[in-house]
């Protein structure tokens, strides 16, 4: 089983290196097709016009460029001209669930089923008839991607546990060791200290929290993957899950605390009281953001890096370029640990600060 | 800004995915690895606690061992002594029994000398009255007139009676 989890990674990194040739390729084409495409992009999108107008040489934006990176989209675009087309799902109220693939936006309105696919700001799904209200819930990129992640921290977990079954009590072996040294780590100097005696009980969620985040940090490193820990909708669910464990097993000083700190006169509570409330939720509020412009900030400086090329028109610049790309993605992959450690540790802080019960020293210093 | 605006479908996906990530997790990898690694330490707890024990029973027992030698030493000696002491005092004993019967046996043997010398005398001096009284009786009975052949006869008999 280890072999082959193994085996299927050298393949997987070896896929990525092949496959990952386009995209260099597609950098160093001459902006014009990816212009072309935002081209027409904004034309549907103002829907002012049906038919394709004449190959102008588009000024290349950068801005744009970036951003149609780092959010998120209907379809996987590995590298241009690859794409893979995701399903689409709709919910509205007179319609009910609708599914289709992305690609049948594939036409010179963008437009299905009374559907258009916009690309201003972001790459949305409207009606037609604006009237109607739609809930989009397709398999975008970034679901794509998560779904991923999620098969790849299941086998590679599920293999871990095999290993523990299948040789008990003896002394871990190949990547059995590895990820032990990682799960020890959260375990004995993320968990336990900050969170007290009852740790066990948080262990699994911090646990798959860490790897989560850490295989999408990492991930999202991988040319063409998706931009997913820089998204706030990520981090918004995990900052949520961590506030809503917070608050469901806080203990009773921690509530008491809230509404009537202690060794406040009484004369400042109007004051404290809301500054106690605004302080619970900037704690996970910090852990969304945290998270998410890290991320988002890493991928915008190397497709920063990258845009230089394009807007300096110069083949030159590309090693350069590429120097300090590399040196930024050594520094970007130390920020996937540490941010997936610092989220892992914060949340750890906050579960640690509710539940503890040292609150009564705080009384005796009171009277 | 869009990227500020989370997308309802990546919130719902996200929440679902997540979830189920973490129960999948939690039953599939995190508890067998969890026991696997709580039991691997506890193994070696115990083996550390057991070499501990087994050490402190070591030098328990080299104490014990070292107890026993010097309570062995100590009655070997006390038994040599005693035993040394008793051959002594059998010696002793023996030497003053041995000096006591000798000078028994030198008393009596004494005692028979003395009593053979006694009777050895008074044997003699019975022998020399019944010699002189024999003498006086031949010295009578012959009348010798001349003086010398009594001195003859006297020497002759004196002889006869040394020769006795």
């Amino acid at each position: 089983m280890l072999i082959h989890i193994r085996r299927y990674l050298k393949v997987a990194l070896v896929a990525t290196l092949l496959v990952s040739n386009p995209l260099w390729a597609q950098h160093n084409d001459s902006p014009g097709p990816h212009g072309e495409v935002v081209d027409e992009i904004e034309q549907s999108g103002h829907e002012d016009t049906t038919s394709q107008e004449g190959h102008e040489e588009e000024e290349f934006n950068i801005g744009e460029m970036i951003m149609h990176h780092i959010a998120d989209s209907h379809e996987w675009e590995y590298a241009h001209g690859l794409v893979i087309p995701l399903p689409v799902i709709l919910y509205s109220q007179d319609r009910g669930v609708e599914a289709f693939m992305s690609s049948k936006f594939h036409n010179p309105q963008h437009e299905y089923n009374g559907y258009l696919l916009t690309h201003d700001d972001k790459e949305v799904i409207v009606p037609v008839d604006e009237s109607r209200t739609v809930y989009d819930f397709s398999i975008t990129k970034n679901v794509a991607s998560m779904l991923l992640s999620a098969i790849i921290l299941i086998l590679i977990f599920g293999t871990v546990a095999g290993a523990y079954k299948s040789r008990p009590g003896k002394a871990p072996r190949g990547f059995q060791s590895a990820m032990e040294i990682i799960i020890l780590f959260i375990r004995d100097e993320v968990v336990k200290p900050n969170i007290g005696p009852t740790y066990e009980k948080y262990l699994p969620y911090m646990l798959t929290l860490f790897f989560f985040i850490l295989i999408n940090n990492l991930l999202g490193l991988l040319p063409g993957a998706a931009n997913l820990t820089g998204n706030i909708a990520i981090t918004l669910t995990l900052a949520v899950l961590t506030f809503v464990i917070v608050h469901i097993n806080a203990n009773k000083h921690y509530y008491m605390h809230l509404f009537k700190p202690t060794g406040v006169p009484v004369a400042l509570l109007p004051v404290m009281v809301p500054v106690e409330i605004v302080g619970v939720f900037m704690k996970p509020f910090s852990l969304m953001v945290r998270l998410f412009a890290n991320i988002t900030a890493g991928h915008i400086i190397l497709l920063s890096l990258f845009g230089l090329i394009f807007i300096f028109k110069s083949i030159y610049l590309a090693p350069v370029v590429s120097l300090f790309a590399l040196f930024m993605n050594f520094i970007e992959i130390m920020v996937a640990f540490i941010q997936a450690f610092i989220f892992t540790l914060l949340s750890c802080m906050y579960i640690g600060s509710a539940i503890e019960d040292n609150h009564e020293a705080d009384h005796g210093i009171g009277h | 800004m869009s990227l500020l605006t989370p997308a309802i479908g990546l919130l719902f996906w996200m929440l679902v995915v997540f979830l189920l990530l973490v129960v999948v997790l939690r039953a599939y990898a995190w508890k067998p690895i969890i026991a696997g690694l709580k039991d691997r330490e506890h193994e070696i707890q115990s083996a550390l606690d057991l070499a501990q024990q087994t050490k402190a029973e070591m030098v328990k027992l080299q104490a014990d061992n070292a107890k026993q030698l010097a309570e062995a030493n100590a009655a070997r000696d006390r038994i040599i002594r005693e035993a040394k002491d008793a051959a002594d005092h059998m010696i002793a004993e023996a030497r003053e029994k041995a000096t006591v019967e000798g000078q028994k046996v030198l008393e009596s043997a004494r005692e028979t000398i003395r009593n053979e010398q006694q009777a050895a005398i008074s044997q003699m001096k019975k022998e020399v009255a019944t010699l002189s009284l024999q003498i006086a009786e031949q010295v009578l009975r012959r009348e010798l007139s001349d003086k010398a052949s009594q001195e003859k006869l006297v020497a002759e008999l004196a002889s006869n009676a040394r020769m006795n």
